[in-house]
């Protein structure tokens, strides 16, 4: 439990996946303008990386992990270099008919997040929770808390950034660092700032 | 002597391939104007050597996809574009991170998720998508390595600074003289950090965009 409780902290503060692993960072410079849309696509990544996650480690344990065939009575195949183009394959899919479903049954929701979806298919940052889940050899549990965790820790760094930048719309900022390099330095603050999480250990 | 290497160079300058790598080296660098693939350009600029492998690695994925995408496009269809574009880059991915863990085994391990993490890369997608889709295989080749290395010199000016500043090396070797250390000069170990990548970057584009208003 404690284990997990680390993994969860981590996972948001620490280790950010935006702030430290540098994940994701095309979709949160384009849409961290406003803090309304940051917000809608902050809740998107959240639910999608928490389901995906898991599902990707299914996928690679039971059918693409060294010995993983075993039980289809295949114990020497090793297919772990099928993972890139299974994994990116799983995500679209399942945000193809997370779309759908919210559609049908929640269209309120749709109007919110609709738009977001079809973006984090290419949010990098999807695709390398489940390849970090991969590389640190998780176990079931604890890949289910890293997915949920990296969502909220990309969300927070979204919002942080969407209201900062609202602060700085006024700002008088040189000409040359305007727009990206501003967003980009504003940034290595922010991280700065949830760096000061690495003293806290659970 | 001097007229015939003149001569030469404009007609060297007048060329399309020309032209286009000058563009993405300069003018629509992809990552300082398009910002595109920023992802692992502030992941792997801690040192020189995995800055540039990942810088060749992405060229080689970029010009190749642009190539096959474009010898295919006429057979493509325009619904399912996006997903036989990614079906292509992956494959490419998948050769070039076994080549990377065959021969270079502990560059690789360095670089970890960030060679698979070049599907998702913005660049790759856009290139093939925007140019690919709608000019002949030279042209798309010789574009997708001009993308490519216009990434490679960003990656690689950014590298060099955090390596020289962050520990004091390049390529490895300790560059700044012991007497500087001894005379009380510091490495700045935030530029190791993951924050000063994000700063580094900041104010690598500040320059670039300086001079560039100059010109």
């Amino acid at each position: 439990m404690e284990n997990l409780i680390s993994i969860g902290v981590n996972s948001i503060f620490v280790g950010n996946i935006l702030l430290s692993y540098f994940l994701g960072m095309c979709s949160f410079l384009a849409v961290s303008r406003n803090l309304k849309t940051a917000a809608g696509l902050g809740v998107a990544v959240i639910f999608v990386m928490a389901l995906t996650t898991p599902v990707n480690w299914l996928i690679y344990t039971f059918l693409l992990a060294p010995g993983a065939l075993a039980w289809a009575g295949l114990p020497e195949i090793n297919l772990s270099f099928l993972k890139l183009i299974l994994f990116i394959a799983q995500i679209a899919a399942i945000v193809q008919v997370l779309e759908m479903v919210i559609d049908r049954f929640s269209p309120a929701l749709y109007t919110g997040l609709g738009v977001y979806l079809p973006l984090i298919t290419v949010n990098c940052a999807i695709l390398g929770a489940s390849l970090f889940m991969v590389e640190r050899s998780y176990n079931f549990p604890e890949t289910l808390v890293y997915g949920a965790g990296s969502g909220i820790g990309w969300c927070l760094a979204i919002l942080a950034m969407a209201a900062i930048q609202k602060k700085l719309r006024y700002a008088d900022v040189p000409t040359g660092l305007q727009g990206f390099g501003q967003s980009m330095i504003v940034t290595g603050l922010i991280a700065i700032g949830f760096m000061l999480f690495a003293g806290v250990s659970v | 002597m001097n007229g015939v290497v003149a001569k030469s160079l404009a007609t060297v300058k007048r060329t399309v391939a020309y032209k286009e790598i000058v563009k993405a080296f300069w003018k629509a660098n992809p990552i300082s104007k398009q910002i595109l693939g920023i992802c692992s350009a502030l992941a792997v600029t801690v040192q020189m050597q995995t800055a540039l492998v990942m810088g060749v690695a992405l060229t080689l994925v970029v010009a190749c996809s642009n190539l096959i995408v474009s010898l295919l496009r006429a057979s493509i269809p325009r619904n399912i574009r996006i997903i036989v574009q990614v079906a292509v880059i992956a494959t490419l991915v998948i050769i070039a991170d076994e080549l990377l863990k065959a021969f270079m085994y502990e560059v690789s391990r360095q670089l970890s998720v960030f060679v698979g993490l070049i599907i998702t890369n913005c660049i790759v997608l856009g290139r093939t998508e925007a140019y690919a889709m709608n000019n002949p295989p030279g042209r798309a080749f010789l574009d997708g390595l001009a993308n490519g290395l216009g990434y490679a010199s960003v990656l690689v000016g950014v590298a060099f600074l955090r390596e020289l500043f962050g520990s004091g090396r390049i390529f490895g070797v300790p560059v700044i003289p012991e007497a500087f250390y001894q005379a009380g000069y510091v490495n700045n170990g935030l530029l190791v950090l993951a924050p000063g990548a994000f700063i580094m970057i900041g104010l690598f584009v500040w320059l670039e965009h300086t001079l560039l208003e100059k010109k």
